[in-house]
């Protein structure tokens, strides 16, 4: 012991263990509530991690680097979880492949939905020309928006927001609605929100069902080339 | 467990090598991700490939693990994102209702093509 918490503090607040163990311990609690409602929509173990941590951080005044320094272990495992989901993509390569037609139009109707809609709406209502193009990729996963986002000269910083913005939004609201909607295949609901909500929502299909999530990761994967193609032709299209 | 990981990374590090090297406008991890499936497709056929992470549900065990807390992994980057969101905020709160409104368009939109095209299809195929 060195007898003062507060050297104690600044030491530890300086290691990669203890944000990382912040990390864990959050989202362990946070993945505990969200079983014990059972998986409930509104009880999104990304939302509440990310604001609570959020909180301590602002709390103890700690700089994003210095928290990431911990979490960067955490982080690095999306690359790998992306390579994993081949395993389930695998094991239900028979229900995939009876499916690729319909995937490929709801690929294709999806995804420009997905980029008019926000490029739309965002001119609606009056944004600056270089947020609307930010927004235009949000859809897909983080990495490559942000790319798209870069090379049209827009704000990849922005981009990156509204990438985590519409993950959480799309796994939260995805359940309600298609029960709402009387949407029961489990297929269409997942490579529904894989397309709209990238790896958050594909997460989200995992909590409900192996099939769904199956879909999701296939969705996510394509719409992320997709929307790289596309975008740029559509900004021309859409954006004076 | 080790061989297994040390496959699945192997996997995402061909992905990024073919990436940088030949342009391609995906990211490394989902080449990656095709490579694994090629190669669970292969050992099915290729006695050869029955080795190692690639017999006995090995692989298969580690990515279950890693895909069934998959939400822990969008953590770190979404800590970043709620310290930033007064960056979007300036630009006004109608930047989160749009994009909820896209979201909810385009999980609807997509859902209902899905559905209508498999219907249509199956039919055609059941004449």
């Amino acid at each position: 012991m060195t007898g003062n918490p507060f050297s104690l503090w600044v030491y530890l607040s300086q290691t990669p263990l203890l944000w990382l163990t912040v990390t864990l311990l959050v989202y362990a609690a946070a993945d505990a509530i969200s079983q014990a409602t059972r998986r409930s929509p509104l009880a999104n173990p990304v939302l509440h991690s990310v604001w609570v941590i959020g909180a301590i951080l602002l709390l103890t005044g700690t700089p994003y680097p210095n928290y990431f320094d911990g979490a960067q272990f955490v982080h690095f495992l999306l690359g790998p979880a992306t390579v994993a989901l081949a395993v389930p993509l695998y094991e239900n390569r028979s229900t995939v492949l009876s499916a690729v037609l319909p995937m490929l139009i709801a690929l294709a109707v999806g995804s420009l939905t997905a980029i008019v809609s926000i490029v739309l709406l965002a001119e609606a209502v009056g944004l600056p020309r270089d947020v609307v193009v930010s927004l235009a990729p949000k859809s897909i996963t983080a990495g490559v928006a942000m790319g798209v986002s870069e090379s049209m000269g827009a704000n990849p910083s922005i981009t990156a927001i509204a990438v985590i913005l519409t993950g959480i939004m799309g796994a939260i609201v995805v359940t309600p609605l298609m029960n709402r909607m009387k949407i029961t295949d489990f297929r269409a609901r997942g490579f529904a929100v894989g397309l709209a909500s990238h790896g958050i929502g594909t997460a989200r299909a995992f909590q409900v069902d192996t099939v769904a999530g199956v879909f999701a990761g296939v969705a996510m994967s394509l719409n992320a080339l997709l929307t790289s193609l596309v975008v740029p032709v559509l900004i021309t299209l859409l954006v004076r | 467990m080790i061989a297994s990981l040390g496959l699945i990374l192997l996997c995402q590090l061909m992905g990024e090598i073919a990436v940088r090297e030949i342009g391609l406008p995906i990211p490394g991890p989902v080449i990656g991700l095709m490579l694994l499936f090629v190669l669970l497709l292969g050992r099915d056929r290729i006695a050869l490939l029955r080795r190692g992470p690639l017999q006995g549900g090995g692989v298969e065990k580690a990515a279950d693990g890693m895909l069934a807390h998959l939400s822990l992994l969008f953590v770190p980057a979404g800590v970043g994102v709620v310290q930033q969101l007064d960056l979007v905020a300036e630009h006004g709160v109608a930047i989160f209702l749009i994009l909820l409104l896209s979201a909810v368009v385009t999980l609807l939109v997509t859902a209902l093509t899905f559905v209508v095209a498999s219907r249509l299809l199956s039919r055609r195929s059941a004449e």
